[in-house]
């Protein structure tokens, strides 16, 4: 058995809007083990970018505040550490790549300056030594001439280039997790692959504990060893992706299944799960996916299911499963 | 970049020339000249000063007069003062100049640290004061502040002296002289400041907030950097770019006086100057001043393209 690298229990993140409390992370329980790489995924806004932002302590104060749970990483709580202990381990043994290469690095830096930063923040590298690892790690994530490209500005590279160098600031001071918010979204379908491959590559060369989010199963299928689908602000189903795959058991993960193109068959019409997101303000005492189920029992209209664990590492928060629940 | 200060100089060139014709135009063709002024001289006498001045010339050939004596280093012969316009500059212009420059450089200190600051913490007690101080500040006219200070620091406390550069027969000089000048100048450079600081402050201060809102700034943070490099290493650098541009527009500011402060606090600037000649329509004068600001702004605008390439390596020129 493999250690946990982060153990979140209970993660509970709000948003103070003017027409009242938006519960984005709801009550989230999660491990990632060494070497493992984890998945969320789920629609947009269902709290999986907010749940990253809360490990980072970067969630905007404040209209947005973690009001509750334990982030466990190397013995502390990240949520109780104070601010100078937390911004020494960001960036340095928590990592994060963002979703939009082209606007997550400073315009009026060079590339050089941004990736040798953490090398001296952190590893206290003189900025000759810095800049030298700079161009090692530009190289690494696959970018030639790299003595040039340090030298230049962000809007002189493309995307795909963007994104490589974020994965080389990254990866620059070896983190321990790597968190990986749609690191691909933005991408051309080519480039995509060349990405998720890169991060495969790290993860297996550095036993880096990946966390990645995206709302795209074809990337979870690719790259994930364990998935979590979360659907407004709370996890329904997660699982070790071969099982989850073959026997998605909450009805929202059997309909994200159902919705995806399959390769060779042509369908007329794409499967979508009928409905809508609910509002988040208007969330009351009942499954908050029971108007779009189409097994929706009268319980689940008045309870929340709660998440239980079924065949090996597999869970599910649906009442279809609970044991003396009235299916009807 | 020759080729581009190439093209600018040669629209600089263009520009300059048509400012010139338009300020030439406007002073000619407004009635009346130095010489209607006073009343006292007889008609003869009028028509023999006119002929001295070349005041009777067609209004081109004055104009080609004018420009060509321009091109030669000499801005025309003030009438009322009996020097030349360069010369009358050069005793007045510093004056302004120490003033101006003292102040600009309170007004951008304060307003980026403020704007900084007040943003960071956005709608906390600090922001709400600073508001309110911005809009009580730009609110309230410059005479009124001025005039309000004076009878403060000046009569009723007597502080400060209540205006002039100097005091009256003095001859200090070295130290002394410093002294007594920056004594002189504490409080129009205060009102000055004051005045100036309010919209600079609400500038940075917007946008400090669209910066510190974008994505790279949550990637410096990402990366376990201070707050502090995060605020001046990556958002106020950002922040500034749009700023770049206003500090070449400040050029033709620095020299062009105040009228309003320099009466006020009876300083020996340019703008006093610049009164003064107006009421006893000193046209040499007040074209070559008007010109030498059309000048200067031409060359302001250049240096805000210039610095904006040097700080925005996106800018290309």
């Amino acid at each position: 058995m493999k250690n946990n690298v982060i153990e979140i229990d209970h993660l509970s993140t709000y948003f103070y809007t003017e027409e009242g409390a938006v519960k984005a992370v709801n009550d989230v329980s999660l491990r990632i083990r060494e070497g493992e790489t984890v998945c969320i995924v789920g629609e947009s806004g269902c709290g999986k970018s907010v749940t990253a932002m809360s490990i980072m302590g970067l969630v905007e104060e404040p209209s947005g505040k973690v009001v509750d749970g334990r982030i466990h990483f190397e013995g502390r709580d990240l949520l109780r550490i104070d601010k100078h202990e937390l911004r020494q381990i960001r960036g340095n043994d928590i990592a994060m790549i963002f979703q939009e290469p082209m606007s997550s690095l400073n315009p009026v830096l060079t590339i050089g300056m941004q990736v040798m930063e953490p090398l001296m923040e952190h590893q206290k590298l003189s900025k000759k030594e810095a800049r030298k690892r700079a161009i090692e790690l530009v190289e690494l994530v696959g970018i030639s001439r790299p003595e040039q490209i340090v030298d230049s500005y962000p809007h002189e590279l493309s995307g795909g280039m963007l994104q490589r160098i974020m994965i080389a600031i990254a990866i620059s001071c070896n983190p321990k997790l790597l968190i990986a918010d749609e690191p691909t979204t933005a991408l051309d379908v080519t480039i995509q692959a060349q990405i998720l491959d890169m991060l495969r590559q790290i993860k297996e060369e550095s036993n880096t504990s990946i966390l990645l989010i995206t709302h795209d199963l074809g990337v979870v299928a690719e790259i994930a060893d364990y998935v979590i689908v979360m659907y407004s602000g709370k996890i329904v189903e997660e699982g070790d992706v071969v099982e989850l795959f073959e026997h998605p058991l909450h009805p929202y993960t059997q309909g994200l299944l159902r919705s995806k193109p399959i390769i060779g068959q042509r369908q007329d019409e794409l499967y979508s799960i009928p409905g809508q997101v609910p509002n988040p303000l208007e969330l009351k005492e009942s499954c908050y996916f029971y108007d779009r189920c189409e097994h929706c029992m009268s319980i689940c209209r008045t309870q929340q299911p709660v998440l239980h664990s079924r065949a090996g590492r597999q869970k599910v928060a649906c009442w279809l499963y609970e044991e003396g629940v009235s299916h009807g | 970049m020759s080729t581009y200060l190439m093209r600018r100089l040669m629209y600089m060139i263009l520009i300059l020339l048509g400012a010139s014709l338009l300020i030439f135009l406007l002073y000619a063709m407004m009635p009346g000249d130095f010489v209607t002024n006073n009343f006292k001289l007889p008609a003869e006498r009028k028509a023999e000063l006119r002929e001295i001045y070349g005041l009777n010339k067609p209004v081109l050939e004055r104009y080609m007069n004018w420009m060509n004596n321009a091109f030669h280093g000499n801005f025309g012969f003030s009438l009322s003062q009996q020097k030349p316009v360069l010369t009358l500059f050069n005793d007045y212009i510093w004056n302004s100049f120490l003033l101006a420059i003292t102040s600009t450089f309170f007004t951008w200190l304060l307003a980026v640290v403020i704007g900084v600051v007040a943003a960071y913490k956005q709608y906390s007690w600090f922001d709400t004061m600073v508001m309110i101080f911005i809009f009580a500040a730009m609110s309230i006219p410059s005479f009124f502040i001025g005039l309000f200070l004076i009878k403060i620091m000046a009569v009723d406390l007597k502080w400060l002296p209540p205006g002039g550069m100097l005091v009256t027969g003095s001859n200090a000089t070295g130290m002394e002289y410093i002294k007594e000048v920056v004594h002189h100048m504490f409080l129009p450079v205060v009102v000055m400041t004051l005045l100036g600081v309010g919209s600079l402050t609400r500038y940075f201060r917007s946008n400090m907030l669209d910066v510190i809102r974008q994505d790279f700034i949550r990637t410096a943070r990402a990366k376990g950097m201070k707050e502090r490099v995060v605020l001046y290493r990556h958002a106020l650098r950002n922040a500034m770019l749009p700023a770049i541009t206003l500090i070449g527009f400040e050029l033709p500011g620095l020299f062009g006086g105040s009228l309003i402060i320099e009466k006020i606090f009876n300083w020996p600037g340019i703008g006093q100057l610049y009164m003064q000649s107006f009421t006893v329509r000193d046209y040499p004068l007040l074209m070559g001043f008007t010109m030498f600001i059309a000048i200067l702004t031409v060359i302001g605008t250049l240096i805000s393209d210039i610095l904006y390439h040097v700080a925005d390596p996106r800018v290309k020129l």
